[in-house]
């Protein structure tokens, strides 16, 4: 008796200073701090005004921080027409290209992440990036008149590879569904296979028109080559879009992680979560791949970091996975087109960054696949 | 005493339930009363789990459950989410969210879909972790907490929900008796403190019997028995259900207690 009296004495004193101080509580909480954001926004200027900085030719860096704080200020641009032309209409598009390509698969990574709760999720090892690949492949050598047409953003092109994007997730979740269990491991062999298979369709198609094969096939190999504003514009729309909702989704995600029971028990649908998430992040993925080709492993290795760094809430998982893997591809485009005389494609970049990484984080997480 | 419709917290009738073409539960009835802790017994397979998701809607069914004399089929999800907490028998740990991050999660059914936790959410939170002596571990990580601090986090992410009925399936599952005696100690002073209504499953009938008020026994999907724990333990009845060797003796301040005993091969 006595003991529980005192407990409850202590239980009401410090309810007192929890009324007093409701800080106390919050400095457990993971959120988004403005530090947090600071860092990550610091990061990612920093990166991209290297990217404009640095580049082929004779451009020098110190010339062209000039020319932006003319720009800024409204000062006199120290380049002749030539130059400011590299500047504004190569490099600054391809940087803002690489930023939203970066965004879409990072914050696809996270998504999908959260929604199988599986930490090896990523829109290029579910199939995402092959069935959208598969899907723009398809609209370039069968119809390529039709990629000419377009209401706004709303092109043939995209709308191909997010259907495709979809037919990707959804076939890897149905067969690793189907495989007894929708463990970490037999999700991704379901991956691996629907991807092999996707791709082998791409293949198949676009060996079918040879006037397009070139073409095509640089694409596959993931690249920001083909650029210009054009497709920043493109995929500007459906990467804010789904930036946007994902970021809305992120408490709803933290829900997810506890299962479908539990979560329902809490009041939400999880079915109408996934659904959700699901459709942003392939739109995502879709807008990426449709610009850049198969880039992969960008979603698996930004979203760990920003877990390792920054905690394990989806609110701070999704806004920081959305600016860390602009600066990401950012970066790896950076060193793309200028580690050797030719252009190295992107994918290959992001890859010699990304599966050594995977291995890692599969390591990490062995008891979960066994 | 009020009049008996306003006492009962929790009616089932003719209740079925389960995945598949057929039920786990058929035709099951059972009432709680409010403020009471009522147990669900029974052995292996019987259906037990299944009862609780039934009330909680997490499983197709059949039949009506009523909550204050409302049926939960009127109620949308996030309503009744507000009415029912519930913790599976082995709820899932994110390992590496945090004790505050985790235990907020309660507070789901009481947020608009896009809306934040506000300071007061943050403050029952608070409240909750200093109840479930959690307070010195919120900013751990769920991951790094032991079998029985780790059920102390789930009950306190019910508790928030600030239900008036508990749901709790198995919730000693991997405690060692000295960490189970302690968790039902303090769910029972919860339970008296804000006059809420338990239903727990529980494997062990002496326990079940120690802190029930009343005990339904279930076998094959059906109630076999329901009453005080004295009148519902009877050996021949736990003989008959559990295909057990026991004998039900009864303490000095009346508990009913299950003892296994061993007739063959002793020698």
């Amino acid at each position: 008796m006595l003991r529980t009296r005192s407990r409850r004495a202590t239980a009401s004193a410090h309810r007192a200073t929890a009324a007093e101080h409701p800080a106390r509580a919050r400095a457990h909480t993971t959120r988004l701090t403005p530090l947090a954001v600071v860092v990550a926004v610091v990061v990612l200027v920093g990166v991209a005004l290297l990217g404009l900085l640095i580049g082929p030719g004779e451009l020098a860096g110190g010339r062209v921080l000039a020319e932006i704080l003319a720009q800024l200020t409204g000062g006199v641009s120290p380049l002749s027409e030539s130059e400011a032309a590299v500047v504004w209409q190569l490099r600054m598009p391809r940087v803002l290209l690489a930023a939203l390509v970066g965004a879409a698969l990072a914050g696809a990574g996270a998504a999908f992440q959260g929604v199988f709760r599986n930490p090896l999720a990523d829109p290029y090892l579910l199939g995402a990036g092959a069935g959208a690949g598969m899907a723009a492949t398809a609209v370039v050598v069968f119809a390529p008149a039709v990629t000419a047409w377009s209401l706004g953003p709303v092109g043939p092109l995209p709308l191909a590879a997010f259907a495709g994007a979809l037919l990707g997730v959804g076939l890897s979740w149905a067969l690793g569904r189907s495989t007894g269990g929708a463990g970490t491991a037999g999700l991704l062999l379901a991956g691996v296979a629907v991807t092999a298979f996707l791709t082998a369709i791409q293949t198949f198609v676009q060996q079918l028109n040879t006037d397009t094969l070139k073409q095509v096939y640089t694409w596959t190999l993931g690249g920001l080559n083909i650029t210009g504003w054009t497709d920043v514009w493109l995929v500007l729309p459906y990467v804010a879009l789904a930036a946007l909702v994902l970021v809305a989704a992120a408490r709803l995600l933290d829900l997810l992680t506890l299962g479908d029971a539990e979560a329902a028990s809490l009041g939400v649908r999880p079915g109408r979560i996934r659904l959700v998430v699901l459709a942003a992040a392939s739109l995502a993925t879709a807008a990426a791949v449709s610009v850049s080709g198969l880039i992969g492993f960008v979603g698996i290795v930004v979203p760990h970091l920003v877990r390792l760094l920054a905690g394990a809430s989806y609110r701070v998982i999704v806004p920081l996975s959305l600016l860390g893997g602009a600066a990401f591809v950012i970066a790896a485009d950076l060193v793309a087109r200028t580690i050797m005389p030719g252009e190295l494609p992107l994918g290959v970049v992001t890859a010699f960054a990304g599966a050594p990484f995977f291995a890692l984080v599969l390591r990490t997480n062995r008891e979960r696949l066994s | 005493m009020t009049g008996a419709a306003t006492t009962t917290a929790l009616s089932l009738h003719e209740v079925s339930a389960g995945y598949g073409a057929e039920p786990v539960v058929r035709h099951v009835s059972m009432e709680a009363r409010r403020g009471r802790w009522l147990a669900i017994v029974g052995p292996n397979g019987a259906g037990k789990s299944t009862v609780l998701k039934a009330i909680a809607g997490l499983v197709p069914r059949q039949g009506t459950v009523m909550l204050d004399g409302t049926a939960t089929d009127t109620l949308s999800r996030k309503e009744l989410a507000r009415r029912v907490g519930y913790a599976p028998q082995n709820p899932a740990l994110p390992e590496r969210l945090t004790v505050t991050d985790y235990v907020l999660l309660g507070r789901a059914p009481h947020l608009g879909t896009l809306a934040r936790e506000s300071a007061s959410d943050l403050s029952i939170v608070e409240d909750a972790l200093v109840r479930l002596d959690l307070a010195g571990l919120a900013g751990r990580r769920l991951g790094t907490l032991s079998g029985g601090e780790a059920q102390r986090a789930v009950l306190a992410r019910v508790l928030v929900q600030r239900t008036p009925l508990l749901l709790l399936d198995e919730p000693t599952t991997g405690l060692d008796i000295g960490h189970a005696q302690t968790l039902l100690e303090r769910l029972d002073e919860l339970r008296r403190e804000d006059e809420t209504t338990v239903v727990t499953t529980l494997h062990d009938l002496t326990v079940a019997a120690q802190y029930a008020d009343e005990l339904v026994l279930i076998d094959r999907g059906g109630v076999v028995a329901a009453g005080p724990p004295s009148r519902v333990l009877t050996t021949e009845r736990l003989r008959e259900h559990y295909a057990a060797d026991v004998e039900v003796l009864t303490t000095a301040d009346g508990h009913p207690v299950v003892v296994p005993v061993r007739t063959a091969g002793a020698g």
